[in-house]
């Protein structure tokens, strides 16, 4: 065990007493024989065989779609803890809204030297064609996840702010689904608050930012590179359950500045996409020439305020790693507030001064490319081999500014249910906030995601992590139910 | 100088489109150095052509067509004043710092061998100015004009290494080479008026590096030369995707030729030998 690492457990707490949300858990899983855990992960993994949800992994050279693992207990966070997170998180995605609206307009935190021009130009996900043009109702950034940690009981880090197009909502709402099958019981014992609501809420933010024309009853698709993207099953469960149409490019035309889906009926007009292709493969007149799954002139339809895009182009500007360490000066700035989200501290290696300290301990730090996702491009210092090191050490020097690191964050630890009985392993947290014209909300919970690996840090799912249910249940309901009988 | 341009371009399909969209950065604005006298822009199909103004200030076109289409063909024709300013570029339409063209693109990333050649060229010269003639001078010197040996996709590294290359891949090493050694740099695609009168069969490109106190300076590495009289500035950008002539997309259809005419002569020139021609 690694000896800097010392770990906080969301249920044992700091000094091994059961923490309040994990009480009634704890108990049961104390009452609850091994066997029936057993057989509870075995029917777990007969529903999502069933719902077939599956994860493209890219470079896998076997199966290129193969099952999240799954965790069948519960992850808990009390309603107190939720409304910090949650406050924290509205808090946090109005900041990264003002700042696009910022950048692509007056540019006044530039002119304030708070962030620098340079990060802000040389980006490669600043869109220069969004320049100088407001999109509608000012909303950049519709649909966000922030994926969050946490080392002890007193607050929450953000680990990383994600502007573009988010995935793993679906398995947030599945995970559900499957434990309410699951575990009846154990809703019965908890309050627990619901999330089967996230797609009427996403709906709702959609149909707020549609285009004026539409007169409320507007015409939404939901864009998908196709079936051989990673997330190509949660753009078709979302598509789903939102009750819109699940499209491709090649479904879409446009005719002189306005957007048409092609149906059996003949073309119909389309007020809001909500994308979950990248920028790059958007339009080929204005981006990548050789973008087979965009739609010709989707730019000019956009920017005539005939169609609305969620997430706007352009958005990944804000939610890059070298933008995250400007995060606290950010919301400061737009909002005159202290951040309630902690910012992970964190080395800009374009500094020089920080490249010399990271260069001398890369086997303590986490190592991150700026523009990396996923859990590719990272060196986890501590776990890396040598020749991993060296091999970061000479990327590093190369090109500095490319790069960020951070120090090994002790991230909290969950139980989770395997074969050989129930065992801590590390997570983090994904849930997703909305914005749109009516407001921002975020549905109590998110997507838990959980390193299956005993000590492992990584928890995202190109990497073998798992999932996890996650509940925010009412401490009122916790704290009045007398404890000992079930 | 008075310049006169007539510029064809001519799409043709084996198996006629159902519908096609165009882009087009044919419209050249004025600055310090040029005066846009008179300018016409003619789609020989029933279509609205919406004009606006894309990021970077250009003036662009767009347009959609239902077809079948057999062939879409675009003129642009106009006559332009221009004046010697020293391939100094000044009262232009800015719409951003130069730092951001310092970034790089697919099409115009330094390698390694780049960023040798660049600090290899420019190591004996001081000041940001007489580095960026020195660039100019050594590509034009070490590349060859060859047609036959890229195409619109080659990057600025591919052309680097087979030292082949049109008007574009010149201008993407020169942008390449000057962003390596810390001066933002930038694509134009314009006009450029030959000695020989002679048609051409596209139009010309060459690229803007900034240089502090003194602003944006052309430069036009496929002749070596700072941009005099000669050279009608249409439009920039990153690199060649954001400044190109014509972007087009079309739906059904295949098998599509493209034919391109270039006419540029002075002005009095330009009349006589066209009525020569009728």
């Amino acid at each position: 065990m690694d000896s800097r690492i010392t770990q906080f457990d969301e249920l044992a707490g700091a000094d091994g007493r059961t923490r309040a949300p994990y009480r009634k858990l704890s108990q049961w899983l104390a009452e609850t024989p091994p066997e029936l855990l057993a057989s509870r992960r075995e029917q777990a993994e007969l529903l999502f065989r069933r719902i077939g949800i599956t994860f493209a992994v890219y470079g896998a050279q076997e199966a290129t779609e193969r099952l999240i693992p799954f965790d069948i207990l519960p992850r808990i966070l009390s309603r107190s803890e939720w409304t910090t997170l949650e406050k924290g998180l509205i808090q946090r995605v109005t900041a990264l809204n003002a700042f696009l609206a910022d950048i692509y307009g007056a540019g006044e935190i530039l002119r304030a030297g708070i962030v620098p021009a340079d990060l802000v130009y040389r980006n490669p996900a600043y869109c220069p064609d969004m320049a100088g043009r407001r999109v509608p109702f000012d909303i950049y950034v519709h649909i966000a996840g922030v994926d969050i940690v946490r080392t002890d009981d007193q607050g929450f880090f953000v680990l990383e702010d994600n502007a573009r197009t988010p995935s793993g909502v679906s398995y947030m709402l599945e995970n559900r689904e499957v434990m309410m099958r699951l575990f009846p019981e154990l809703f019965a014992l908890h309050r627990v608050a619901p999330i089967e609501n996230y797609p009427d809420e996403l709906l709702a933010t959609l149909r707020s930012v549609a285009p004026p024309r539409a007169n409320g009853d507007p015409t939404i698709v939901l864009m998908t590179p196709g079936q051989y993207n990673s997330a190509f099953y949660e753009h078709s469960f979302l598509a789903d359950k939102l009750g819109v149409e699940l499209v491709e490019g090649r479904d879409l035309f446009v005719r002189d500045d306005v957007v048409y889906m092609r149906t059996t009926e003949g073309p119909r007009r389309v007020d809001v996409i909500y994308r979950r292709i990248d920028d790059d493969f958007l339009d080929p007149l204005c981006f990548r020439p050789d973008s087979a799954l965009g739609v010709a002139g989707l730019m000019g339809a956009y920017q005539s305020g005939n169609v609305t895009l969620a997430n706007a182009v352009g958005a990944g500007a804000a939610d890059d790693k070298a933008m995250y360490t400007y995060m606290p000066d950010i919301i400061k700035f737009y909002l005159d507030e202290a951040p309630l989200l902690q910012n992970v501290p964190t080395f800009r290696c374009r500094e020089q001064e920080a490249l010399a300290y990271v260069l001398d301990h890369l086997d303590e730090l986490v190592v991150k490319e700026v523009n990396g996702s996923g859990g590719y491009g990272m060196l986890v210092g501590p776990h890396a081999t040598k020749a991993q090191i060296e091999e970061f050490r000479a990327k590093l020097k190369a090109q500095p500014q490319n790069f960020i690191a951070q120090p090994t964050l002790a991230l909290s630890t969950c139980p989770i249910a395997m074969a050989s009985g129930v065992a801590p392993r590390h997570v983090d947290l994904r849930p997703f906030v909305l914005q749109g014209a009516n407001g921002a909300r975020v549905v109590p919970g998110g997507l838990t995601r959980v390193a299956m690996t005993e000590k492992s840090l990584v928890v995202n799912s190109s990497q073998g992590g798992g999932t996890k249910d996650t509940w925010v249940i009412d401490d009122a309901w916790v704290a009045d139910e007398p404890m000992g009988q079930a | 100088m008075r310049i006169r341009i007539r510029h064809e371009t001519t799409y043709r399909y084996a198996e006629p489109p159902r519908t096609a969209v165009q882009h087009l950065r044919l419209t050249p604005r004025n600055h310090d150095g040029q005066h846009v006298v008179d300018w016409r822009i003619d789609v020989d199909r029933d279509c609205r052509l919406v004009q606006s103004e894309d990021a970077f200030g250009n003036t662009l076109h767009r347009f959609s067509v239902d077809g079948p289409l057999e062939s879409i063909s675009t003129v642009v024709e106009g006559e332009v004043t221009t004046f010697d300013v020293a391939g100094v570029v000044s009262g232009a339409v800015e719409r951003f710092p130069p730092i951001l063209f310092m970034r790089d693109t697919p099409l115009t990333t330094p390698n390694m061998a780049i960023c040798d050649f660049a600090r290899e060229t420019t190591s004996k010269e001081s000041g940001t100015l007489s580095k960026l003639h020195a660039l100019l001078g050594a590509i034009h010197e070490s590349l060859t004009f060859d047609a036959a040996a890229t195409h619109s996709g080659t990057t600025a590294a591919e052309c680097f290494e087979h030292r082949k290359g049109v008007c574009q891949d010149f201008s993407h090493l020169f942008i390449a080479c000057a962003r390596a050694i810390s001066a933002p740099a930038r694509y134009v695609s314009g006009y450029f008026l030959g000695s020989d009168g002679e048609d051409q069969v596209a139009g010309h490109a060459w690229a803007e590096a900034y240089v502090e106190d003194l602003g944006w300076v052309a430069f036009d590495p496929t002749h070596g030369v700072a941009p005099q009289e000669n050279h009608v500035r249409v439009a920039v950008a990153l690199d060649y995707l954001g400044a190109a002539p014509i972007r087009g997309s079309h739906s059904g259809g295949g098998g599509e030729t493209l034919d391109v005419k270039v006419r540029v002569a002075r002005a009095a020139a330009f009349s006589q030998s066209q009525s020569q021609s009728q």
